[in-house]
């Protein structure tokens, strides 16, 4: 005879056995991932998506009152429209299991479908593969956002909204798995771009070029004053950009660790070269040292760097970042005085000189020593690095642009891409939102 | 009785209205403005265009005065008005048919 064990006793023991059996499954989730370097992705993410609204405020000051709502709303449209269209389709696209050729991803994580919190190997070991989705996805929202720049005081929401979906799913997506996608082409190639300087800072500023030819110049161009409406409100901004940027070029390490500190370190250190360099030669140029000029300088270097951030040292990160300010400040005055692309907010200037100067400069610059998963570049005596980055360059470039200009060509037949004339002359922000940012 | 409007420099405003109670002229209207004169504005830079700025914030007073006493209003607006520089404004004076105060309907010097 045996005694039977009593009700609590029994569940006590199911519960044991079920922990015993679970310690192996815990153990390696809890052995796999780490706290540290999910807490860190994780605020990343934050910080980045913090630079959507800041890109809008740092935009907004620069454009005409009639039309400041009217650009931070574009910004804002993105954010949300993104954010959807990353955990419907997006992501997939840009990360999913290769369709073959490395050009694009499967439609396997449709709906974030077996995304979840065990890490994908392939892309971060070390944090769950959902924390590493949403960081990309902050990447995804403001690239389309930099093109709104471009654009300004002239451009129909309604059209906007779907431009910048079908930009985001046929340029960026793509483009996000050539470069990061496991099996992507350029990745495969060995072409470098720690933090997005092909991905977004090229496709954006190449694809805005495209798009201010293809939209035309604003009204009043060259007669009317269009100068900034609120200096303090573009500071503003641009101070939140560097800011997030610790976390658009730190997080792109993936982990807490000194390559992540590295990145923050040359990141931080490109915007102050850039922001010097840009106010010494625009004061030397004949102006007087501005809060513009050196909000944009920093913009310039960060832009710069980033490609660059977890592959090079502090002393090419201050050359990166001089490069930056005296190549994007010469673009932009090139633009503005030898061509009649009206690109209102200088985003080829910025993001697709400064992103392009920043690749060649990781060919040259790129060292085993800070990264060991990187390269060595041109002055380490691997040319070849160079090479590949121009590749990916060039090929990026060209993509953007033809398909920068086949989307809005639809559009424009379809759609309508640019306001009427009365609409852009009483402002975006009445004609398009029925609001008055100032009373 | 006359109207007096004065053109002057904003910063002045406080000290012109100060001293104008202080010599019994209470009531007056202000206006913010913008004028170019001479002065010809200033130069400022963003990114890549210069653009001048001719049209200068300036702040407007209106008072309407009793004949006898246009001259003295007029004097301490420039006394205290004038820097010496480009800038510090105009003032005109013109002739006004009537003064009705509102609260009692009353006209004339009496409802100045």
């Amino acid at each position: 005879m045996y005694k039977k064990l009593g009700n609590t006793r029994c569940f006590a023991l199911i519960a044991a056995v079920f922990l015993i059996l679970a310690m192996p499954a815990l153990a390696e989730e809890a052995g796999a991932i780490n706290s540290g370097d999910t807490a860190w992705v994780l605020v990343s993410a934050a910080l980045v998506m913090l630079m959507t609204p800041a890109l809008g405020l740092f935009y907004g000051g620069m454009v005409r009152k009639k039309n400041v709502l009217a650009i931070i709303m574009q910004s804002f449209i993105i954010l949300a429209l993104i954010s959807i269209q990353w955990v419907l389709f997006g992501y997939s696209l840009a990360f999913g299991p290769d369709t073959g050729r490395g050009l694009i991803g499967g439609l396997e994580w449709l709906g974030l479908n077996g995304v979840g919190a065990p890490p994908n190997p392939d892309y971060a070991a070390t944090i769950p593969a959902s924390v590493f989705m949403i960081f990309q996805m902050m990447f995804a929202v403001i690239t389309p956002a930099l093109i709104t720049g471009a654009f300004a005081d002239r451009m129909k929401f309604s059209t906007m909204m779907v431009f910048s979906v079908l930009w985001a799913t046929l340029v960026y997506d793509p483009v996000a798995h050539w470069v990061w996608g496991m099996g992507g082409w350029i990745r495969t190639l060995g072409a470098l771009d720690f933090a997005g300087g092909t991905v977004v800072h090229i496709t954006a500023g190449v694809s805005a070029f495209a798009a201010a030819i293809i939209i035309g110049r604003r009204l009043g161009i060259g007669k009317e004053n269009m100068a900034p409406h609120n200096v303090t409100m573009t500071i503003t901004g641009g101070a939140l950009l560097w800011f997030g940027w610790f976390g658009f070029n730190a997080g792109s390490a993936l982990a807490a660790n000194g390559l992540a500190a590295s990145a923050f370190i040359v990141t931080n250190t490109a915007a102050a070269a850039a922001a010097l360099t840009w106010t010494i030669v625009s004061w030397a140029h004949g102006g007087k040292p501005n809060a513009v000029g050196i909000v944009t300088g920093a913009v310039a270097g960060l832009v710069a760097i980033t490609p660059a951030s977890g592959f090079v040292g502090p002393v090419p990160a201050i050359i990166i970042g001089i490069g930056a300010g005296i190549f994007c400040y010469f673009a932009m005055h090139l633009r503005s005085r030898k061509t009649n692309v009206d690109d209102s907010l200088d985003v080829m200037a910025c993001h697709g000189v400064g992103g392009t100067w920043g690749a060649i400069a990781t060919g040259i610059f790129a060292s085993i020593a800070v990264n060991s998963a990187g390269a060595d570049g041109l002055i380490y005596g691997n040319a070849g690095l160079v090479v590949k980055q121009l590749i990916a360059i060039v090929a990026v470039m060209a993509y953007s642009l033809i398909g920068t200009t086949i989307i809005l060509k639809v559009l424009d037949a379809t759609m309508g891409l640019r306001v009427k004339d009365e609409e852009e002359i009483e402002g975006l922000d009445i004609s398009q939102h029925g609001e008055k940012a100032y009373l | 009785m006359k109207k007096i409007e004065a053109i002057i420099r904003p910063e002045k405003l406080g000290e012109i209205k100060t001293a104008l109670a202080t010599a019994g002229f209470i009531g007056l209207t202000t206006f913010e403005v913008k004028g170019r004169g001479r002065q010809k504005g200033i130069m400022l830079s963003y990114r890549t265009s210069e653009y001048r700025v001719d049209l200068l914030p300036k702040t407007k007073i209106e008072l309407v005065v009793d004949d006898k006493d246009f001259e003295k209003v007029v004097g301490i607006i420039c006394d205290i008005g004038k820097t010496g520089n480009m800038g510090d404004g105009k003032i005109f004076i013109l002739p006004v048919e009537e003064v009705i105060r509102v609260r009692t309907c009353e006209k004339g010097t009496g409802a100045i």
